[in-house]
């Protein structure tokens, strides 16, 4: 007879135990996915699935292979920095099959609308338009290639690229007066106006010829002691010239 | 008999002097660093995989093109409320007040109001997506470990794995994730995976007409990013909660959020 023996209880339970750490096991194996805790605590696998999802855009380098022509013209436009894509669509699938599948080509006003509308919020210096003022209905590729958008004619005006200031101008106090009374621009600057940038009056003197107190201007337009108003600032440090009752 | 194991050893010893300074004269002429970063492995600059994308806010004219193209690429749901990438185009008051709305994908911006324009001091767009942080608050979150950051530092969502709880949604301080009601799981902008792995830009980098945003490697020494970094003074999207994005910002207004 033995002394000591293990008690049935004991048994029972511990068979429970072990089915219960089996299954477990089993489970665990099921739930988890093979992948998981490969690179860290995720799905290896789900870096791959996401590397792999289908292409659209198929970049500027697939559609200068072939547009070789197109493409050197632009790259020496003001649209340099513009890929195809943008304004054509998504490509890839034309990369794929190039007869049958035919990418965007943009007319009317929209396209050019979306970038070159005048809105205050955006930032100045970039060429914007009001659509309803230049050239309403009139598409823009009758005057503007989009690759090359130079314009054939020389503007007219200085508001058909600078719309922003003109606008803001037309309905300050100094709505009457041109441009060209506060800025020289010499004649190439209307076809290459970066290359030839207009200059702006640099001596608070400039102001004064109309609003010093000894200026011969009319009596409606408001005096200061040019020399000694303001201090050391510049009048266009609190005055904004093109709207000089505002900021 | 104790004597002569004595002398061996002194003599060892003595030899193994002799050593050292050779080895000096070596180690100063291969040079310490070079030989501590073979010990490392090949690259020495574990920025060097990383992925980040800097975006120049006074170059954003708020076409809009960016959202659109992400949308496109990425199947994303063409309702004005689910954005992978989106701008904020914000409207600073006289009285101080602030104003951000989403322009939305559609053609044209928006006008502001006419009216309110004596009123206005400054308005500028803000581009925003995912700031691809490398102290992700919603991978802490996630109780089932799908989504996480990528050895390349790219968050991703697993969304065969996803259980849509939407903790992530909750813990992203940027608003950057949605659930997308098709899939009932996390959706957000994964800085187009499938692109970069393959040496593309992403889509919405690859239409900016103004390169408004640009993309790169972290440690690359010459790329548009590395040259935006040199040239502006940068910053991120709410530095003070420590998640360290990798999204840059050049000349960002102190209102934004």
């Amino acid at each position: 007879m033995r002394i000591w023996k293990i008690p049935d209880q004991l048994v029972r339970i511990s068979i429970l135990f072990i089915v219960a750490i089996v299954a477990l096991v089993v489970v665990r194996q099921k739930l988890i996915p093979e992948s998981f805790g490969e690179l860290g605590h995720y799905r290896a696998d789900a870096v791959t699935v996401a590397a792999e999802l289908p292409i659209h855009y198929a970049g500027l380098q697939a559609c200068v292979e072939c547009h070789d022509d197109t493409a050197e013209i632009k790259a020496s436009s003001y649209h340099r920095s513009l890929t195809c894509e943008g304004c054509h669509g998504p490509a890839a699938d034309h990369v794929e099959d190039p007869t049958e599948v035919l990418p965007l080509v943009p007319g009317g006003r929209d396209t050019c609308i979306r970038c070159h509308a005048y809105r205050p919020s955006r930032p100045t210096g970039f060429p914007q338009v009001i659509e309803n003022l230049h050239n309403p209905m009139e598409p823009c590729m009758s005057c503007h290639d989009p690759h090359d958008p130079t314009p054939p004619e020389v503007p007219g005006s200085c508001s058909a690229c600078h719309a922003a200031i003109a606008r803001t101008k037309s309905v300050s106090h100094h709505w009457s007066l041109d441009c060209e009374t506060c800025h020289e621009a010499a004649p190439e600057h209307r076809e290459n106006p970066r290359a030839f940038l207009p200059n702006k009056p640099s001596r608070r003197e400039f102001c004064g010829q109309c609003h010093a107190t000894d200026a011969t201007s009319s009596s409606e337009i408001p005096r200061v002691e040019i020399a000694t108003h303001g201090g050391r600032y510049m009048c266009w440090q609190c005055h904004y010239p093109h709207f000089p009752e505002s900021r | 008999m104790s004597l002569q194991p004595k002398t061996e050893k002194r003599r060892g010893f003595l030899a193994r002097m002799m050593k050292l300074p050779a080895a000096a004269a070596l180690v100063s002429l291969i040079g310490p660093e070079k030989l501590l970063a073979d010990s490392e492995g090949e690259s020495s600059n574990p920025d060097e995989r990383l992925y980040a994308m800097g975006v120049q806010v006074n170059k954003c004219i708020g076409c809009g093109m960016c959202v659109d193209a992400c949308k496109t690429e990425n199947d994303v749901l063409r309702e004005p409320f689910f954005f992978r990438t989106w701008v904020e185009r914000y409207e600073i008051q006289r009285d101080g007040e602030v104003t951000v709305e989403s322009i939305g994908s559609g053609t044209s911006v928006p006008a502001l109001e006419e009216e309110a324009e004596a009123q206005r001091v400054r308005s500028f767009f803000v581009p925003k997506l995912c700031n691809h942080c490398d102290n992700p608050p919603c991978v802490q979150v996630c109780p089932v470990g799908a989504t996480f950051k990528t050895q390349d530092g790219v968050i991703l969502v697993d969304s065969d794995y996803c259980i849509g709880c939407r903790y992530c949604i909750q813990a992203c301080p940027y608003g950057a994730r949605y659930l997308d009601p098709r899939t009932k799981t996390a959706d957000k902008c994964t800085f187009c995976y499938h692109r970069i792995t393959k040496g593309l830009l992403p889509a919405c980098v690859e239409v900016c007409p103004t390169q408004a945003r640009v993309f790169g490697e972290l440690g690359a020494r010459s790329s548009p990013l590395h040259r935006m970094k040199r040239m502006n003074s940068l910053q991120v999207l709410k530095p003070s909660l420590n998640t360290e994005p990798k999204v840059f910002y050049s000349d960002l207004d102190g209102e934004v959020r």
